[in-house]
């Protein structure tokens, strides 16, 4: 057993850089492979359905109103003729969209705004706390709610900005101790020596030591992201009719979904799978970059 | 002092302490360094030895600005540094590096040996193939080429050290402060690193403070050696005479504590053994600042402090019961 381990590590420092040693770590998990395989898919559903799918989302079929799945609707019809795979597509699409671009701009915004607080320290950073403690205490799903209207028949970029805007202050408290340390190490002080702005030892030497963190971070967000902007759009807040996000849908399909199971099912099935396999993902990439932390110490990033 | 390269007087560094919990408002001071001085002449390497917590660190970093002096003059080449503007500053500091105490923290882990290398000149804004340089200078330090494609990690703290030499030559610098830079490698791996610094001063004609508390290292490679204790120096001189005729007390126990090599000579002599610790720096002793823990103290010794005296040629101590 011990042969074995060490002829593993010797083969680990002689042969393989960094990346491929976390590539390993990480394909090494089952869960985490499973769900990237169950993320791949979903998006290969989302962009490359529609070509497949025999009806446009936006598209109603007076003649079949209601119907359970069959041939010509795979997934069955709404009340008003819609076809429901079109539909789930379009929903699954607009979500892992917004998540994704809520979870780059948040741990961006993150990045920065704790490096640069970790770095600076003194006034930048009390001010950059005091900002993220107000804007903690902020019901950010109430005030989203709030501010709804803005985007009220507008794109829904809008909704994106607002959901980054409310989910960046735990990463950046993050980034921000990981940064206090860094900062005292001495090839920080070599580059500050040299005279390097701190623009350039911010991006060039502090953020890349805390990329692990961040790629983490990201991922995790993806999955609060999806839902949070789910919960909103189930009740009306988020993604704005005639569009469809996963929320929407499921609000819709909860009234019958006795009577009629299809027209919430797919949608809801759709949110779970893609919720678990990027929350497997970033696990399996924690466990991957930083294999002796412990796993129950996961922080709960849902809002 | 003819051809002097560096010259510093009565530096004084302070360090202002939180106040202790329950110890009211008072704000506590530490003199890490209280009124250093010394010079450093051309191709000239001064050994600067003591305990933890002498200064010796804070002296290098007050030359190099890393740390703001409280008092005190620092000159290179002639001009203080202490009225130059950010901007001269850089262009000061590109003939003054420094080589970090521990390899493991003085590299990005991120970039690229080469990029740590070439990032003074990329900094500098000196044009030229910057990729030609970093191969010769990783050549320079005893490494090769193929290296500068590879990360930190994959090397051995020796090694690492070379690469930080590396760095601090790029530049072509005329001193190099050298804090500690074999204290945290295997000793197998320290006579190479320093007998690297004897070849690159032989080659480059640059000049060293070579801070360490391993005295024989120092021996090996300074010409001239300051001792330091508790932010003072004890004892200053040319390195053969202050280890073979020290005339402070404090000098002669520290060396009494260095192993021989030959095991008659070394069972045969006696040692000198301190007692107690150093005294907190926060609250530092009257008069002289050994005292408590020297055996020749006096009445004299806690009301007055020594000054620095010429003892013999070039060798001067802060002592008023001196060796003979």
């Amino acid at each position: 057993m011990t042969v074995v381990q060490t002829e593993v590590g010797e083969q680990t420092s002689e042969r393989l850089t960094r990346s491929a040693l976390i590539r390993l770590r990480f394909f090494r998990n089952r869960l985490a492979v499973a769900g990237v395989v169950i993320l791949a898919m979903m998006f290969l559903l989302a962009f490359v359905g529609p070509f497949f799918s025999k009806h446009r989302w936006d598209e109603l079929d007076f003649l079949a109103l209601l119907q359970p799945p069959s041939q010509e609707h795979w997934f069955g019809t709404s009340q008003i003729g819609g076809d429901v795979f079109a539909l789930t597509i379009r929903g699954l699409q607009k979500s892992l969209i917004i998540g994704l671009l809520v979870a780059v701009f948040s741990t961006g915004l993150a990045a920065i705004a704790g490096g640069f607080a970790g770095y600076l320290g003194g006034k930048v950073d009390r001010s950059v706390m005091w900002l993220i403690d107000a804007l903690l205490v902020l019901p950010s799903f109430l005030i989203i709610a709030v501010m709804s209207p803005l985007y009220r028949g507008r794109t829904w970029l809008v909704f994106v900005v607002l959901l980054a805007a409310f989910g960046w202050m735990v990463t950046a408290r993050i980034v921000r101790s990981a940064t206090m340390s860094l900062r005292e190490r001495d090839f920080v002080r070599a580059a500050q020596y040299m005279g390097v702005p701190v623009r350039k030892i911010v991006f060039r030497h502090l953020l890349p030591n805390v990329a692990s963190i961040l790629i983490i971070d990201a991922t995790l967000n993806v999955g609060a992201t999806i839902l949070s902007e789910t919960g909103l759009s189930y009740l009306g807040f988020g993604v704005q009719p005639p569009d469809v996000s996963l929320g929407s849908l499921i609000a819709e399909g909860t009234a019958s979904a006795l009577t009629y199971p299809w027209l919430f099912m797919f949608a809801g099935s759709a949110l779970i799978l893609t919720v678990l396999a990027v929350s497997f993902i970033g696990d399996g990439l924690r466990d991957a970059f930083d294999p002796g932390s412990n796993k129950s110490k996961k922080k709960s990033k849902a809002s | 002092m003819t051809d002097s390269l560096l010259h510093v007087h009565g530096l004084v560094k302070e360090f202002h302490l939180k106040p202790a919990r329950g110890a009211g408002w008072k704000k506590r001071i530490v003199q890490a360094v209280s009124g250093v001085s010394f010079d450093v002449a051309r191709g000239e390497t001064l050994g600067l030895v003591g305990e933890s917590g002498s200064g010796k660190t804070t002296v290098g970093r007050c030359v190099l600005r890393l740390l703001e002096p409280t008092a005190g003059q620092v000159s290179f080449d002639g001009v203080d540094l202490a009225t130059l503007s950010f901007d001269e500053l850089r262009e000061v500091r590109r003939r003054m590096q420094i080589v970090f105490q521990d390899p493991y923290a003085s590299l990005d882990p991120k970039m690229t040996v080469g990029a740590s290398i070439a990032e003074p000149l990329v900094v500098q804004g000196i044009g030229g193939d910057h990729q030609e340089k970093v191969v010769s200078l990783l050549e320079l330090v005893g490494l090769s080429a193929d290296h500068a494609r590879r990360f930190p990690h994959e090397f051995s703290g020796g090694q690492r050290q070379r690469i930080g030499v590396a760095r601090a030559l790029a530049l072509d610098p005329a001193l190099i402060v050298l804090d500690e830079p074999v204290s945290a490698l295997d000793v197998s791996i320290q006579a190479g690193v320093v007998n690297l610094f004897d070849d690159l001063q032989q080659r480059l004609g640059m000049s060293y403070i070579f801070i360490a508390h391993d005295l024989s290292v120092v021996r090996h490679i300074a010409d001239r050696v300051a001792v330091m204790y508790l932010g003072k120096i004890m004892e200053i001189g040319p390195a053969e005479q202050v280890y073979e005729h020290p005339t402070h007390p404090y000098t002669k126990a520290l060396l009494s504590a260095v192993p021989l090599p030959n095991p008659r000579v070394e069972r045969g002599r006696s040692r000198i053994m301190l007692e107690g610790d150093v005294p907190s720096p926060v609250n530092p002793p009257s008069g002289c600042r050994f005292r408590t823990r020297c055996w020749k103290a006096t009445e004299l010794c806690s009301m007055q402090e020594p000054e620095l005296q010429m003892r013999a040629d070039g060798q001067s101590s802060a002592c008023h019961h001196p060796e003979g």
